[in-house]
C-alpha cells in the first residue's frame, strides 16, 4: 500500500455475508475503496455467482461474472447451519466493522445473527440487510429474483416498443440499484459512527430502493393520475430521441435532441439544412406528432455511415450522440479503454481476466484490484489464524466436522 | 435539531435536472446542508413535469419537487463576474461540490478542479457527466440515451432486429448520481487521513459499463460471448420470461429446478401436467430455453389467459413460486406492503400543495431518512446566503438582480 496514499476505507473491516448478489456487489465497492473485505461462503450451499450461466466450464473458481464481480474480497468456508459455525462467526464480528448480508429476512436472526444479537457483542457494528422486500410488511417473505423485482416496482412495464407488449429490462436491475444505494448508505452509517461511536442496522428493501429512482413515473400518477405504460425510446423532453440503424448488422447511433439549437445543428449535419424549416418539424410539439416519419428521414441518413462515423459527425455539429456498442465494442473503444473501464489481473486458474473497474474515478485513489477474485475458501488460514488465533488442531477438527467447508 | 447521520457536511450544488439533483438529494435526505445553485431561469426540471392538470409552472413540477426537498436555493449566473465570485466565495467553506458541466465548460469559467483546490484544498468535488473528465469524449455532448448506449446497456434490451431500447426515464441519470454521492463519501474518509479533498470522476457511460453490466465483459474475454437483447426473456434457463395474462403481465423466473416444478404443479393441479412431464425434449431447461422456448410460451398461455395477475400472484405467494405481477404505478403507489412500510411520504409545499412521494431508499434504525423541508421556490434562500452568510447588504441584493447575477 502506497503510504503517501492511503485508501479511503483502510483499517474498516467487512464481513459479506452476501450472495448472489446485491450483497456481494455492494461488499466490492467497499473492497475496492480499501476496506478489508470477508466473504462468508460454503460448499454445502455455494454461491451461485460461482456458478452462473456464462460459467462454461462449471468450475466454482472459473466463472467469469464472480471474477468480475467479486474482487478485493477475501474468501473464508464456514457452514452457517453447523451449530459450531456461529461463535467462530461471532468472533470475527466482534473484530469488525460492517456486516453485509442479502439473505431472506429469516435467515440471519434465524441463525443467532440477527442485529440484536451481534450488537450485544459489538455495539458500534454497522450492519445493512438488502432483502427483497424489506424486513417486515405483508410481502417480507416473497421470493423474487431481482429482474422481478422491477416489474413489482413499476419500472420494467415501462420497458417494451411504444405502446407494444411489455418486454422489461431482462436484467438484476434491483440487485445493482440497491448495492450502490446500500454502499452510500453504509458510507453515511459510518460517517456517524465516527462522530458518535454509534452503529446502527439498515432495512433496504430492494424493491423501494428501485421505487425511488423512477420517481418521475410515480409523480406522474401521484399529481395526474397518468399511468405510463411501454415507452419505447420517446423521452417527452428530447425529440428526437431514438437509436437509430447504421452500416454493418446491428449497428445503432443514438441521438438525442433537446433544444430547437440542436434540431436545426441535426439538420445541418445530415446535409438537410431545410428540414428546420419544414412545418411537419417546426417544434418539439410537432416532431413527437410526426415522430416516424421523422424517425424514417434520419434513418435514411444514418444507414450511410458506420455508427461510429454517425456519432461523430453528430459531435461535431453539436449534438448529442453515441454509438450503442456491445460487449465486444465496449472492449476496444477508445474512450473506455483510456478510462481503464475493464483492468487486466491475472488469476491463477483462468489466467488472465478482465475485470470491470470501479463506477467511480477517484483523482487520489484510482481504483486497483488489489485481491483478485479470491479461490473458494482460499484466505480460511489468515482469518483463522491470524485474525482470530485459532490453533492448527482446532482448525483440523472443523475441517473434518465440515464446519469449515 | 437532532443529530443526523451527515449534519455537518455542507454541499454545493451547481447542477442540473436529475443526475446532480439525485446526488444531492441522498446527501441532503440524511442531514448534510445542500445549497442548490440554479440558473436565474431556474433548474431544467422545473421546466420538466409533470404538473398539475398539465399547465406547466416553475414551482409545481413533480420531478423538480421530488428530487429537491430539504435543500436550500439560490439562483446565480456564474457566467458574470460576481456570479462566479459569488460561486468561489460558497465553494470556500464547502466540504463537497456536486456539478454537472462539461470539462471544457468548467475551465473557461475556471472553476475547474485544479483552480478550486486552490481556494479550498479540502474540497471534494463531484463531477457528473455522460463521459466523464478523461478520454477522447470527454467533452462530447451527452444525455441519458448516449451514456446508456456507450456503455453497453441499451443493446441489452428489446428484440432482436430491432432498434435498442435505453432504459425508460432517464434511469441512468440515477445511477450516476448514487454513484457521484457514494465516492463522494469515500473522499471524506480519505480526506481525514490526508488533510486533502479529491476530484471525483463520474461517467455514466462507465456506470453502466461496470456496475451494471461489466460482467458481461469477463465472458467475452473468457469464451467469447456476447451479450445481445432476446425481447421478452433470457435465455440460459426456462423460464427467465415475462408473459401475458388476463390483465396484464407476469415476470416468470425460476433458477431453481423445484421452483418450476412448483408451477408446474400448480397448472396440473396438484401433479406435472403429462404434456410436460412425458416430453424429453423438455427436461433440460437450458435447452428448452434456447430450442423450445416460443412453443413453452403458448402451452403456458391458455392457463395464464385465464388468470389474473393479483391471482396469479396470490397463488405464487402461497405456493413459494418467485414469479411477480408486473405492476403499474397505480398499483406501487397503492400497494398495501408499501403502506405497512411507510415508504411513500407526504408533505406540503407552498405552490404546490400536498402531495405523495417517493421515500426512503433504506430504512436506518440511528439516523432516520427524512424530509425536513420542501423544494425551495426559485432564489427563496437568495437572501439567508447572499446577506447573511456572504454579507451582501439587502440594497446590493436588488442590484444584483438588475444586473443579471442572480
Amino acid at each position: 500500500m502506497n503510504p503517501e496514499k492511503p485508501l479511503p476505507l483502510q483499517g474498516i473491516r467487512v464481513i459479506n455475508f452476501g450472495w448472489v448478489f446485491a450483497g456481494p456487489y455492494l461488499a466490492t465497492m467497499l473492497g475496492d475503496l480499501g476496506a478489508e473485505v470477508i466473504k462468508m461462503e460454503t460448499r454445502s450451499r455455494i454461491d451461485s455467482m460461482r456458478l452462473s450461466p456464462d460459467n462454461l466450464d462449471r468450475d466454482p473458481d472459473r466463472d467469469p461474472w464472480f471474477h468480475s464481480g467479486v474482487r478485493n474480497q477475501l474468501s473464508v468456508t464456514l457452514d452457517m447451519e453447523k451449530p459450531e459455525a456461529i461463535p467462530i462467526i461471532k468472533d470475527l464480528i466482534k473484530k469488525a466493522d460492517i456486516v453485509v448480508e442479502n439473505f431472506a429476512p429469516r435467515v440471519m436472526r434465524q441463525h443467532g445473527l440477527g442485529y440484536d444479537s451481534l450488537k450485544e457483542i459489538n455495539p458500534g457494528i454497522i450492519m445493512i440487510s438488502l432483502p427483497a422486500t424489506g424486513h417486515y410488511g405483508p410481502l417480507r417473505d416473497a421470493q423474487t429474483y431481482g429482474p422481478s423485482l422491477t416489474g413489482l416496482a413499476g419500472v420494467d412495464g415501462m420497458v417494451g416498443y411504444h405502446g407494444e407488449r411489455v418486454l422489461g429490462l431482462q436484467q438484476a436491475y434491483a440487485d445493482v440499484n440497491s448495492a450502490l444505494h446500500g454502499a452510500f448508505s453504509v458510507l453515511a452509517a459510518l460517517w456517524y459512527r465516527k462522530r458518535t461511536g454509534k452503529g446502527q442496522f439498515m432495512d433496504m428493501a430492494q424493491l423501494e430502493a428501485v421505487i425511488g429512482i423512477a420517481g418521475e413515473a410515480v409523480m406522474e400518477y401521484v399529481i395526474n393520475s397518468n399511468v405510463l405504460g411501454t415507452l419505447g425510446n420517446r423521452y417527452p423532453a428530447m425529440c428526437p430521441h431514438n437509436n437509430y440503424p447504421c452500416q454493418d448488422d446491428d449497428k445503432w447511433v443514438s441521438i438525442g435532441v433537446k433544444t430547437e439549437e440542436e434540431w436545426a445543428s441535426l439538420c445541418q449535419a445530415m446535409g438537410k439544412p431545410e428540414l428546420s424549416r419544414d412545418p411537419r418539424f417546426g417544434d418539439k410539439f410537432l416532431r413527437m406528432k410526426n415522430v416516424v416519419e421523422l424517425d424514417n428521414l434520419i434513418t435514411g441518413w444514418t444507414m450511410g455511415y458506420t455508427y461510429y462515423e454517425a456519432a461523430e459527425i453528430l459531435q461535431q455539429h453539436g449534438v448529442a450522440a453515441a454509438p450503442c456498442l456491445d460487449t465486444e465494442g465496449r472492449f476496444f473503444d477508445p474512450h473506455l479503454q483510456e478510462r481503464r473501464t475493464y483492468l487486466e489481473v491475472e488469476h491463477p486458474i483462468t489466467g488472465v481476466d478482465f475485470v470491470a473497474n470501479s463506477a467511480w474515478a477517484l483523482s487520489e485513489n484510482p481504483t486497483e484490484i488489489r485481491l483478485r477474485s479470491p479461490i473458494l475458501g482460499e484466505h480460511n488460514s489468515y482469518v483463522f489464524k491470524e485474525i482470530l488465533g485459532m490453533s492448527d488442531e482446532d482448525i483440523a477438527r472443523l475441517e473434518e466436522a465440515k464446519v469449515i467447508y | 435539531m437532532a443529530d443526523r447521520a451527515l449534519t455537518g457536511l455542507k454541499v454545493i450544488e451547481w447542477a442540473s435536472f436529475i443526475a446532480g439533483p439525485y446526488c444531492g438529494k441522498l446527501l441532503a435526505d440524511l442531514g448534510a446542508e445542500v445549497i442548490k445553485v440554479e440558473r436565474p431561469d431556474g433548474d431544467e426540471s422545473r421546466q420538466r413535469g409533470p404538473f398539475p392538470d398539465h399547465v406547466p409552472h416553475p414551482e409545481k413540477s413533480g420531478l423538480f419537487l421530488y428530487l429537491n426537498a430539504n435543500k436550500l436555493g439560490v439562483t446565480l449566473n456564474p457566467d458574470t463576474d460576481t456570479g462566479k465570485n459569488i460561486l468561489q466565495d460558497m465553494i470556500k467553506t464547502a466540504d463537497i461540490l456536486i456539478e454537472d458541466h462539461l470539462p471544457s465548460e468548467i475551465e473557461q469559467l475556471g472553476l475547474d478542479y485544479a483552480r478550486l483546490r486552490e481556494i479550498n484544498p479540502g474540497l471534494i468535488m463531484v463531477s457528473i457527466t455522460a463521459f466523464g473528465q478523461t478520454g477522447p469524449y470527454k467533452d462530447y455532448k451527452g444525455y441519458a440515451i448516449n451514456a446508456s448506449a456507450l456503455g453497453g446497456q441499451s443493446v441489452c434490451a428489446g428484440e432482436r432486429g430491432r432498434e435498442p431500447l435505453t432504459p425508460p426515464l432517464c434511469l441512468g441519470h440515477y445511477q450516476s448520481g448514487t454513484a457521484g454521492a457514494t465516492a463522494a463519501m469515500a473522499a471524506l474518509f480519505g480526506r481525514d487521513l490526508t488533510g486533502h479533498g479529491q476530484h471525483v470522476d463520474i461517467s455514466e457511460a462507465q456506470v453502466w459499463a461496470t456496475l451494471h453490466t461489466g460482467n458481461q465483459e469477463s465472458s467475452f474475454i473468457m469464451h467469447g460471448m456476447k451479450r445481445i437483447r432476446w425481447g421478452h426473456r433470457t435465455p440460459g434457463v426456462y423460464p427467465y420470461t415475462i408473459l401475458p395474462c388476463k390483465d396484464g403481465f407476469i415476470s416468470m423466473i425460476a433458477i431453481q429446478g423445484y421452483q418450476w416444478k412448483r408451477f408446474l404443479e400448480l397448472l396440473g393441479e396438484g401433479s406435472v401436467p403429462e404434456w410436460y412431464a412425458n416430453e424429453p425434449r423438455y427436461q433440460d431447461r437450458r435447452e428448452l430455453s434456447l430450442k423450445y422456448a416460443d412453443e413453452m410460451d403458448s402451452l403456458l398461455a391458455p392457463w395464464l389467459m385465464s388468470h389474473t395477475k393479483k391471482e396469479i400472484y396470490d397463488l405464487c405467494l402461497e405456493k413459494r413460486i418467485p414469479f411477480a405481477p408486473v405492476r403499474n404505478m397505480e398499483e406501487v403507489v397503492n400497494d398495501e406492503h408499501l403502506k405497512v412500510r411507510e415508504y411513500f411520504v407526504e408533505y406540503d409545499h407552498p405552490a404546490a400543495g400536498r402531495l405523495k412521494y417517493p421515500g426512503a431508499p433504506g430504512k436506518f434504525t440511528e439516523t432516520p431518512w427524512s424530509i425536513e423541508v420542501p423544494a425551495p421556490l426559485l432564489g427563496q434562500h437568495n437572501e439567508d446566503i447572499y446577506c447573511g452568510r456572504l454579507g451582501y447588504a439587502k440594497q446590493e441584493l436588488a442590484e444584483l438582480r438588475i444586473g443579471g447575477v442572480i
